[in-house]
């Protein structure tokens, strides 16, 4: 059924790979997400700021089909189709458009090697190529080189990652960082055309902080992918964003390039309050955010 | 007109026995979120203790019956509570913070080894015991059927409905009872405000082994007869109440209580025999196919 | 602080240690004073009691006893508990040994019951050795602490996958030759056939419980399915036992498939509920729809399998082919014994190289993923619904696979056979072994089945084990105690724990 949704022709006006329009989402009385437009690009970062509670992950599990919206339409125009993600099931915008996520707090599959992981992740194609089973069970040779081929992507991102020393130890093992990395190496493994990474620098340190916006900068120029980032560290923000959107009740206050925010008097307000006239200096503003 | 009456009262008295297991199944749910497979057994325990006790009064020649009632009731309900607590603390306590099936897992286990503890202890026959409470009234007559109200239905539903109140105030005014709803609400802060978690999970294990027992207590008198396998059968047909009305929900298990017990009734009475059981198994899956969070329940959502 | 440290004498106060093992027996007599102190007995349709108060008694003063010693242990003084239960469970064991129950000596046994004293015996050595080790490394309680506990016990499951290797085929060798040792009289025969049948059931299980990670309490319900498929087959259309096994083994997920499609989008302990429930419902449905399955007398005189198409029976003339005719043998009842041992051994087998297969594919992988996280999974593309429902069919296939071998085996099937029970017993066994461990299912099976099987005394204690061996297993390591999971494809060649240091 979802099929049906991506024959609609490319328009020639190459829209943004994601359109999200009017996104409302209520839980019982509570407002999440108020009204939300904005776009995403192809080998862009688009960062998604605010304060917590400001909707950021509620529009992630939009996007990604864990809530359904209220209203809106989160349109994704992509070389292989045009889907519209508020009508799909959850585990086929994955599958089929091709939006892959992290969580905010780790979800690894900790008990499954590190490899494992990056190959789970790859599941659709390999169903295709083990005919759904069939051909795995009486051992057909296609099956076992698409399997290999699984292997060969993991591993490319396992050395991305550095990663590739402990690739067959439970995942459930690596120290933090190392979790983090690896999730962000298993949606990569999903092959994605849009990366939704939600605070893939919680917790880390400064080193680790660095290392991770090369990482994400890496991505961008050799996948040529849009990644969507939920971010409180404004290091990482500021550093490797080409375009932020803000939040603030959620609803969006500000939305423009790094240099228009730091200096939007309306972003200012939402993060200082009232009286504060100053400029924002990223190290104020990350101290600002208590995490949890 | 009157045999529907004479099922409504039956089904009044079943349900209400139901509804006091469920309790336990729903305070036990709502504060550490476990299904304890095993109280069904505890509920036959109190059965088996209740049975013994009137033996013994009878041996030693207590006849007057409020009086023995009152003994049988008092430690039935001390030693089941007894056993309450040592499956928590034996089988639960260990496996708080463990993967989200093992209590489960550890309950069935528990569930089979009381009552095989039961069977090797006291044989597997069933346990007749004479009527102790007799007697009763017909309340309505006509068409040639008698309704009949037992003097025994009238002190199950009048036991169930004072402890019923005592037990809302228990929950709504005592400190116990405001540990317990904080517990429900999250453990690690009600630790951090000085609750004693460990304690009041313990004393909710035997406020709900407690009820079991007065259920076992009527159940023995009410139909004579008790054996050991008696817990599994009371012990899903209480947990179908418990999720009917709502788990978590005290008011939700009385009337899933009652409501099992008018469904089962009524199918008795006018389907079939053979197929009773068969209707709780159906209320059961259909409550937790279409509509888990029950009658009186939240539901959940999902936390990403 | 520091400077304290090396002089704290360890102050010691009983008291506390007294007062604990006190309440521990009144706890005791409390839970024993009903239902042990007094036994009811059915004396001409009216119930009497006798009483027992000496094992009341006997009862708290070992848990008094015993519980002095753990609480001495872990108070860092255990050359007490150290002496004392060494010498009881020593004591005992030579009474036991030594002794009849009927003579004088006899009376110095603590209970009538041989296993119960045995049992002793072994808690016994158990807190004698605890208060070895703790007396050995100089440090109060060696194995208390639970990540000690578990780092020991995962070396162990690690080495025992290792031995698996050449663990396995050695077990199955000693399988396939058992039948044609001179000790193998039929008694053994139908044992083995029966721990067999529980094999196969357990690594079917496993699917559902150990790899996709859902609870499945009706399990015999599709062993049910299968067997009355095939007695119902073979009742109205005189099918044989060949062409109903596949299609037993059909329906059985067909009912899987059925079942499973409304249930599977609910959390883990609903599920297992509702399984249960569907579990029970089937039976009821055998139990009284009496005149399609005869309800509880059963179905009869089911038709034996025959060795593909030759049946085992005497040839009454030349012009009878049967089993042994064909093959030049004389007739022997043995034959057909020794076939049905080695078909369940057989789809034992099958089953299990399924298994190992399947792991080892995408679908077997997104249980597994399913099982550890399946928000994760979603969010990776993988179909929950549909993967847990595959996983739920194929369990139920081979349990329609087992229960129509059931069938074949009996001659008879009625609703008796397939109560909770029955799913607790093949769930306690994929439980004890290690969930998602094949060996772990085959020592569990042959523990738990075959040795009750074997001394008819531990029959009645045999259910009172899986019950407590259950509680244990998921306290003590809820994994189950042969889990050592290895990764179902490597990057490194292994060496070592995992890849290079």
């Amino acid at each position: 059924m979802s099929d049906a949704i991506a024959t609609a022709p490319v328009p020639s006006g190459a829209p943004p790979l994601l359109m999200v329009e009017h996104l409302t989402m209520r839980f019982g009385g509570l407002l999440a997400v108020d009204d939300l437009s904005f776009s995403a690009a192809d080998a862009e970062i688009t960062s998604i700021i605010g304060p917590n509670g400001a909707g950021k992950t509620t529009v992630f599990n939009c996007l990604t089909g864990f809530y359904k919206p209220t209203i809106g339409r989160l349109a994704l125009t992509a070389p292989h189709g045009r889907f519209l993600l508020e009508q799909m099931e959850g585990f086929r915008i994955p599958q089929k458009a091709r939006v892959a996520r992290t969580f905010q707090n780790i979800r690894l599959f900790p008990a499954m090697s590190v490899l494992e992981n990056l190959i789970v992740a790859q599941h659709n194609k390999l169903m295709r190529a083990s005919a759904f089973t069939l051909a795995g069970l009486v051992g057909l040779p296609r099956y076992g080189r698409a399997e290999r081929q699984a292997i060969e992507l993991a591993r490319y991102w396992l050395d991305k990652t550095e990663l590739t020393v402990q690739a067959d130890a439970p995942a459930g093992s690596l120290p933090y960082g190392s979790q983090r990395r690896l999730e962000i190496a298993r949606a990569m493994c999903n092959e994605p055309v849009l990366l939704c990474l939600d605070e893939p620098a919680a917790g880390l340190n400064a080193r680790e902080s660095a290392e991770l916006n090369a990482l994400l900068l890496s991505i961008k120029r050799e996948q040529q992918i849009a990644i969507l980032l939920i971010e409180h560290d404004m290091g990482v923000v500021m550093g490797i964003s080409d375009h932020i959107v803000v939040l603030d009740y959620g609803r969006k206050i500000s939305d423009g390039t790094p240099e228009e925010i730091r200096s939007d008097p309306a972003v200012i307000k939402a993060y200082l309050g009232e009286e504060e006239e100053a400029e924002l200096p990223p190290e104020v503003a990350q101290d600002l955010e208590v995490r949890t | 007109m009157e045999y529907f009456v004479q099922q409504l009262i039956n089904g009044l008295t079943l349900g209400a026995i139901y509804g006091l297991i469920a309790i336990g199944y729903t305070m036990v749910y709502g504060i550490i979120g476990m299904i304890n497979f095993a109280h069904g057994d505890i509920y036959m325990i109190g059965a088996f203790l209740s049975i013994i006790c009137f033996l013994i009064l009878g041996a030693i020649g207590v006849t007057f019956i409020p009086l023995a009632l009152m003994i049988v009731l008092i430690i039935s309900v001390v030693l089941t509570a007894a056993y309450g607590w040592t499956v928590e603390r034996v089988a639960y306590r260990p496996l708080r913070g463990s993967f989200r099936l093992a209590p489960l897992i550890s309950a069935i286990g528990m569930s089979i080894f009381l009552q095989n503890y039961v069977q090797l202890a006291q044989g597997a026959r069933n346990k007749p015991l004479q009527p102790i409470i007799s007697g009763g009234m017909t309340v309505m007559e006509g068409n040639g059927f008698a309704v009949y109200l037992s003097y025994l239905q009238i002190v199950i539903v009048i036991i169930t409905i004072v402890l019923m109140a005592g037990f809302t105030l228990l929950i709504t005014r005592t400190s116990l009872g405001r540990a317990q709803r904080a517990c429900e609400q999250d453990q690690r802060m009600a630790a951090l405000l000085g609750v004693n978690v460990d304690r009041t999970i313990s004393l909710t294990f035997v406020a709900g082994a407690a009820l079991a027992a007065v259920a076992g207590l009527m159940v023995t008198l009410y139909y004579g007869v008790v054996d050991f396998f008696i817990g599994f059968l009371a012990g899903i047909k209480a947990f179908t109440a418990a999720v009917l009305g709502g788990i978590g929900s005290l008011p939700g298990a009385m009337l899933g209580g009652v409501l099992i017990g008018l469904i089962e009734a009524f199918w008795s009475a006018y389907f079939s025999v053979e197929y009773k059981d068969l209707a709780a198994y159906a209320v059961l899956v259909l409550v937790l196919i279409f509509r888990p969070s029950g009658l009186l329940g939240r539901p959940e959502i999902e936390k990403v | 602080m520091v400077a304290d440290a090396p002089v704290a004498t360890k102050r010691f106060d009983l008291l506390p240690v007294f007062k604990e093992a006190v309440l521990a027996a009144l706890l005791t007599l409390a839970l024993t004073i009903g239902l042990i102190g007094f036994r009811t007995l059915d004396v001409g349709g009216s119930l009497s009691f006798t009483t027992r108060f000496g094992d009341v008694a006997m009862a708290c003063a070992v848990v008094l006893l015993g519980r002095l010693g753990l609480a001495l242990t872990r108070s860092g003084r255990p050359e007490p508990t150290l002496v004392g239960s060494l010498a009881a469970a020593l004591g005992l064991a030579f009474l036991l040994l030594t002794a009849d129950p009927e003579s004088a000596a006899g009376g110095w046994l603590p209970f009538d019951s041989a296993i119960v004293n045995w049992i002793l015996v072994f808690i016994a050595l158990g807190l004698a050795v605890q208060a070895g080790l703790v007396l050995r490394s100089q440090q109060p309680a060696v194995l208390a602490s639970r990540t000690q506990r578990d780092a020991l016990m995962d070396r162990v499951g690690a080495q025992v996958q290792q031995v698996a290797l050449w663990l396995g085929p050695a077990l199955l060798l000693a399988a396939v030759a058992m039948p044609m040792m001179p000790f193998a009289d039929r008694r053994l025969i139908d044992i083995g056939t029966l721990v067999l049948t529980y094999i196969m059931l357990g690594w079917g299980l496993n699917i559902v419980v150990g790899l996709a990670g859902l609870l499945d309490l009706g399990y015999v319900a599709f062993f049910a399915v299968g067997a009355y498929s095939y007695a119902l087959l073979a009742q109205y259309y005189d099918a044989s036992f060949w062409v109903c096994l596949p299609f037993a083994g059909l329906m059985a997920a067909s009912f899987g498939l059925l079942l499973g499609f409304p249930v599977l989008r609910l959390r883990g302990d609903y599920l297992a509920i509702v399984t249960l429930g569907f579990g029970e419902i089937i039976r009821i449905v055998l139990l009284n729809w009496w005149w399609f399955t005869g309800g509880p007398n059963g179905i009869g005189s089911i038709p034996r399998p025959s060795f593909f198409g030759l049946p085992f029976e005497r040839a009454r003339s030349e012009a009878d082919v049967t089993f042994h005719s064909v093959f030049g043998l004389d007739f022997s009842s043995g034959h057909r014994v020794m076939f049905l041992y080695y078909l369940i051994l057989a789809l034992a087998l099958i089953t299990n190289f399924f298994t190992l297969r399947i792991r080892k594919l995408p679908i077997g992988r997104a249980w597994e993923a399913l099982r550890e996280d399946e928000t994760a999974s979603r969010a990776l593309g993988i179909n929950p619904t549909n993967t847990k429902l595959t996983a739920f069919a194929i369990g139920a296939m081979f349990g329609g696979f087992g229960g129509s071998f059931f069938a074949a085996r009996q001659g008879f099937v009625s609703p008796e056979s397939f109560t909770f029970i029955e799913s607790a017993v093949i769930l306690a066994i994929v439980v004890l072994g290690g969930m998602g461990s094949q060996v772990g299912v085959v020592l569990a099976a042959v523990l738990l089945i075959g040795v009750p099987e074997f001394f008819r005394e531990l029959e009645a204690f045999r259910m009172l084990a899986f019950g407590a061996g259950m509680v244990a297993i998921m306290i003590w390591r809820p994994r189950g105690l042969l889990a050592h999971r290895e990764p179902t494809v490597r990057l490194h060649r292994r060496r070592g724990m995992w890849g290079p240091p």
